[in-house]
């Protein structure tokens, strides 16, 4: 009996030794709060500089219709474009920009998911070896290169084949295919090397040939991937600015065909920004066409993640 | 270590004339690049039997089954003979679609295409040229009947295949290769990602098919080799070392090679 106290008590003394230490602090307890407390400061700037870039862009963008007291129908839909004379229709450059990234989007995916399975299927060796890396370099070249060869490549080349100016959407539509090109082409290449090798094993021991591989099996496994590197595209294609500026010819009309000078919303943003006054009704109009240019990202965004949803459901992964 | 044996001593059986093969390979050999995987590979494959090719991992088995419909194409060299009704299908020259046509094959992982169960079977007949609806339905409730799984599908043959079991997984994988009914079916280690009962249910169906179709079996468990097989051909390090009729192999094997690795006593 005593002795089985005695025993207790023994225990119990270690056990408040081990008590204090479980609970104590280490080296390793304390590397582990600065490591969570640091990612957690990175994650707070980041949050903290996007949260203000949408509250300044959005609280700018609608001072045209709370201040100035435009109707949102009226900047929508408007076809007249003079901010210093109040007109501020921006239907012209919604039509440009629409007209340009569709455009460049329709004729790149093509050539795009064709260089994809060249580098994939049929020749993987020269596509890793002699593609990827001028693809890559493609993705790197700075917009204004493009706009700058665009300007003395393509407007020169489409005045003589079609007459006019030479500028508008065509030019700008061949400027941003050559751009948006590289980025969906690496993404389609991901996409296909991320079919299952099985898949096409399976294809090709049923006596599938490597053009019913790739049509029926392949191609239609990658879909999701594809649409998402096209969405891809069309945000990289809506959001130039530079490039599109250089050769569109910038005016703010409603274009009425594909070989008069246009505007799209990033080149009326630049062409104008610097000429107007902080608080004024043309500043406010462009933050007015940034806020679209917000909002159509935020929809390309939201656009890539429904269909990433629906090619897991569709994979049953 | 492993015990070093001796490549001389070799026990294969050959097949005499009256028996007659569905193939058989004459020196086949395959390298990948410098890696000479697979040497002077003989053997004949008797008619509506199931052979069964054993051996340890990395000793060629399933190297030398994916030449045989010439699934090796643009992964490996393979030299030598292939024949096939009289044909060396080894030649480049073949159409080696329509010999996948009448050499199916069936993969370690359950393989289906991520559609429904009836265009998973469809999708081959399809690209083969089948058409016809009615055609088309005849054979997969064939093929699902061969393969012994329309009675557990017949109801849901617009489900998605994702959704079966493995073991359902593995066997509509079968139906899918024999409703283009082959020749020949190859089998490359079906039932080593599939529970004991799935197991069993893929076997029984394999018993079944031997009836109508050449088999030829990979398998890592010579268990399985000696429930279902008749022939067995014993792979070691890229070569067959015995090749013998399955009850010979498992009762009184021939060389000590194949002694150790049937007791386990291997290395």
């Amino acid at each position: 009996m005593e002795q089985t106290n005695f025993q207790l008590k023994k225990q119990d003394a270690q056990s408040h030794e081990w008590d204090a230490r479980l609970h104590r602090a280490t080296r390793a307890t304390r590397e582990d709060w600065i490591g969570r407390g640091i990612s957690y400061l990175c994650i707070g700037v980041i949050i903290l500089v996007v949260a203000s870039m949408l509250w300044f862009i959005t609280s700018k963008g609608i001072a045209t219709f709370t201040q100035n007291h435009v109707s949102l129908w009226k900047f929508l839909s408007g076809t007249n474009w003079a901010p210093d004379q109040g007109n501020i229709g921006a239907l012209p450059m919604i039509v440009g920009s629409f007209a340009v990234t569709f455009a460049a989007a329709i004729v790149a995916t093509p050539f795009a998911v064709g260089t994809a399975i060249f580098m994939t299927e049929i020749s993987p060796n020269k596509g890793r070896k002699v593609l990827q890396p001028v693809i890559e370099l493609l993705v790197g070249i700075p917009s204004v290169v493009y706009g700058f060869i665009g300007l003395a490549v393509v407007v020169p080349f489409m005045r003589h084949l079609v007459g006019g100016s030479g500028f508008g959407i065509i030019s700008a539509t061949f400027v941003l295919f050559v751009m948006v090109l590289p980025t969906i082409t690496t993404m389609t290449v991901d996409s296909l090397r991320a079919v299952p090798r099985h898949y096409k094993e399976a294809s090709l021991a049923l006596g599938a040939t490597r053009w019913q591989t790739v049509s029926r099996v392949i191609l239609r496994s990658a879909t999701p991937g594809i649409l998402t590197a096209v969405i891809f595209g069309m945000a990289r294609a809506f959001g130039e600015a530079l490039a599109v500026q250089m050769v569109i010819g910038n005016a703010a009309i409603m274009p009425k065909n594909l070989i008069s000078p246009a505007s799209t919303l990033t080149s009326q943003l630049t062409t104008g920004i610097g000429d107007t006054i902080d608080g004024t009704l043309p500043n406010n109009a462009l933050w007015s066409l940034a806020l679209i240019l917000l909002l159509m990202s935020l929809f390309f965004n939201a656009l890539v993640r429904f269909i990433a949803k629906r090619g897991q459901l569709k994979n049953g992964r | 270590m492993l015990k070093q044996y001796s490549f001389e001593k070799t026990a294969v059986q050959t097949f005499p004339d009256n028996v007659s093969l569905a193939m058989r390979t004459e020196n086949l050999q395959v390298f990948y690049g410098a890696n000479h995987a697979m040497h002077d590979a003989d053997l004949g494959f008797p008619k509506n039997q199931i052979t069964a090719l054993i051996g340890a991992s990395g000793s060629g088995k399933s190297t030398y089954l994916r030449s045989l419909n010439r699934m090796n194409d643009n992964i490996a060299t393979v030299t030598g003979k292939i024949w096939y009704h009289g044909v060396d299908i080894n030649e480049p020259n073949v159409n080696i679609y329509e010999i996948r046509r009448h050499i199916g094959m069936v993969f370690q992982r359950p393989n289906p295409f991520a559609k429904s169960i009836r265009e998973n079977i469809v999708y081959a007949l399809k690209a083969n040229g089948f058409k016809g609806k009615a055609e088309l339905e005849g054979r997969v409730e064939t093929s699902l009947k061969g393969a012994a799984l329309w009675d557990e599908v017949k109801d849901s043959l617009d489900k998605s295949a994702l959704a079966l079991s493995g073991g359902q997984q593995q066997r509509l994988c079968i139906a899918r290769s024999i409703a283009m009914e082959p020749d020949v079916l190859l089998l490359d280690e079906p039932c080593s990602a599939l529970d004991p009962i799935s197991t069993v249910k893929v076997e029984e169906t394999l018993l079944e098919l031997q009836k109508k179709y050449s088999i030829i079996i990979v398998t890592h468990n010579m268990q399985q080799a000696a429930r279902v097989s008749s022939q067995c051909a014993f792979f070691h390090l890229g070569h067959v070392m015995e090749y013998t009729p399955t009850a010979t192999m498992f009762s009184n094997p021939q060389i000590p090679v194949t002694q150790d690795y049937i007791s386990g006593s291997f290395g």
